[in-house]
């Protein structure tokens, strides 16, 4: 069956079973009730302390066919995924479905654990390095299931991701299970994904190399949900979690594309008094907030509130004043993580008010404008940020089709080409974030705004800007580049994405190399 | 000139250039092009079509071509055979 977007869907996929077709950004509306954890006790004066990782793994009875989750906090400085993983592989245990909130490239290590059949599943944000192409080249036994960030939390709250157990690295963690992200050796600031595992899991191993005394403060995740706590050397490398400072970018190119898409967003009409958005960590898009804030200043006008994936940018314009507050769901630099530290008005959120479709109101929906990256857009406005123009794996979903859901402007940043590759083409390989959702394409060559914004297209009619249409600048690309030949793919399903109400947005396929 | 006097080579293997190597070859061996380009299922066929015609087109009937392409446009492809091709009949 086609879904909405044309794309075809099975009605049956192998290893996932009967999945709906995605039919609008807003078309399904959720019906039931949230699940909850297991209820557990623990006795007044217990000891929550277990000796070891392995020990852990026995306690909370983990067998064939459950489903653990990992927060993705440490980024590629984690030393607790691979780490539980292999401890797991040890005892025996197969058929794991493993639901991390997402993968780096130092989970490549996990590959021989797919390969003996220890981790049968993996249900996460998206996948790159050479772990993106052995799970195109169809390795894993069920196909991987991606996720955005709001779709994730959304799933857990429904109970379609059951988590039997969540072991969560905590960079401060007390001796009765009050965790939070920002002391301790392995700082990450924001513990947002965490959070959404912690309260939904049936049982919650922290994993700390910073014991502390009891009571901890502040507290993000609270001593109620936590059965577990094991002490180890280091579950973090410092210069993998957060990198220094994350600066501008210095290329021309991208700096042409941040220029204009702030121009966009001026002339569009939302950079008003109290204006809230949202940047992408992308080269462009984080370079936008360079030029919003010489408007700012030129204007006299200040923000309301920023939402991220932080970073010190951000947190240096809220400190000169220039926006209220913060809401972050991941800190993604130290100048971000010290902020998150001192500034009270940087709150760290959950999985679930940053981007859940289904509660009662996520923070996306506040949203003015939200900046994002992309792979590849097509002249429908579709945009791909998970699947390369070969077809394989090396991107993540993230809070892509969260963000560009809730904004009241999205704009979509990135080069006409790459290489000698058109990223504005007829039909993107994978679509993740639909183009109902998407308001401009902004590339260094020309602009296009969604034919559906007659607003946006009459304000920004005398800006000067290169505005055409979105075939008009596909025809530039195809110009210089020529038509690209369709790459062959397969019948085999290898990877779906679903979008963040649960439905299927499109299925990656394997392509025949 | 039909056949090429010597081993030439033009071009980079920086992003968006072609690296184009071309050494003689004998009488009525043709003109063989080996590809090497990250846009192979793309524009493979077309690429190799390019480096045949700018070949053909200045007389060349028998060569080996090596072409490490780096997702170079048709204008640069061109120019770095013609330059490679000036450089190998010196």
């Amino acid at each position: 069956m086609k879904n909405s977007i044309g794309r075809e869907i099975p009605d049956f996929i192998p290893g996932l079973g009967k999945v709906t077709g995605f039919g609008g950004a807003f078309a399904r509306k959720p019906v039931g009730r949230t699940v909850g954890a297991a209820l557990s006790t623990c006795l007044p004066r217990a000891d929550k302390r277990l000796a070891s990782i392995e020990t852990a793994i026995d306690a909370v009875g983990l067998k064939d066919g459950m489903t653990i989750s990992f927060h993705h906090h440490f980024r590629n400085g984690d030393r607790i995924l691979n780490r539980v993983v292999e401890a797991i592989a040890k005892k025996g245990i197969r058929d794991i479905t493993l639901s991390p909130s997402s993968l780096n490239t130092v989970n490549d290590a996990l590959i021989p654990y797919i390969e003996q059949g220890v981790i049968t599943a993996i249900e996460t944000s998206g996948a790159r390095g050479k772990m993106g192409r052995f799970l195109t080249e169809g390795h894993l036994k069920k196909p991987l299931h991606i996720r955005s960030h709001g779709g994730r939390a959304q799933a857990i709250e429904s109970g379609a991701i059951h988590i039997d157990v969540a072991f969560l690295g905590a960079p401060a963690c007390d001796r009765y299970g009050n965790i939070n992200g920002i002391q301790g050796q392995s700082a990450c600031g924001s513990l947002g994904y965490a959070i959404q595992d912690a309260a939904y899991a049936d049982q919650v191993v922290a994993i700390t190399d910073n014991l502390m005394p009891h009571p901890l403060f502040p507290i993000s995740i609270p001593q109620t949900q936590v059965d577990y706590i094991v002490v180890v050397d280091s579950i973090g490398d410092p210069a993998g979690i957060a990198s220094g400072a994350l600066r501008y970018t210095k290329d021309p190119k991208e700096l042409l594309i941040a220029k204009y898409a702030a121009d966009v967003m001026d002339y569009s009409g939302y950079l008003q008094q109290d204006f809230s958005m949202q940047l992408g960590s992308g080269g462009a898009s984080m370079a936008v907030g360079r030029f919003i804030k010489t408007k700012m200043l030129e204007r006299g006008i200040t923000g309301s509130f920023g939402v991220g994936g932080m970073t010190g940018v951000f947190a240096e314009m809220m400190e000169e004043g220039l926006f209220k507050m913060m809401f972050d769901v991941q800190s993604f630099d130290i100048p971000a993580i010290d902020s998150i530290k001192k500034n009270s008005n940087h709150l760290e959120m959950s999985a679930s008010y940053y981007a859940n479709p289904h509660n009662s109101g996520a923070i996306v929906n506040n949203l003015d404008a939200v900046i994002l990256s992309a792979t590849e857009v097509d002249v429908d406005f579709n945009v791909n940020v998970i699947t390369d123009s070969n077809g394989v794996i090396m991107g993540a979903s993230g809070g892509h089709c969260d963000t560009a859901a809730g904004a009241k402007l999205t704009i979509v940043v990135a080069p006409l080409l790459r290489g000698r590759l058109p990223m504005v083409k007829d039909a993107v390989q994978t679509v993740v974030t639909p183009g109902e959702t998407v308001d401009a394409i902004v590339t260094e060559r020309g602009i296009a705004i969604n034919p559906k914004r007659l607003d946006i297209i009459d304000n920004v009619k005398n800006s000067g800007l290169p505005i055409m249409s979105i075939h008009e600048l596909k025809d530039i690309a195809y110009k210089l580049c020529g038509k690209p030949e369709a790459i062959q793919l397969s019948d085999e399903i290898v990877g779906v994405v679903e979008y963040r109400d649960g439905t299927i947005i499109d299925v990656i396929r394997r392509p025949i190399f | 000139m039909s056949k090429l006097l010597k081993l030439a080579q033009a071009g980079t293997v920086e992003s968006s250039d072609i690296l184009i190597t071309l050494a003689p070859a004998d009488a009525g061996t043709g003109i063989r092009v080996e590809l090497v380009s990250p846009t192979m299922q793309q524009y493979g066929a077309h690429i190799r079509n390019l480096i045949t015609k700018t070949l053909v087109d200045h007389g060349i009937e028998d060569v080996l071509v090596n072409a490490n392409d780096r997702g170079a446009l048709d204008c640069t492809i061109k120019a770095r055979v013609i330059t490679a091709l000036q450089r190998a009949g010196e």
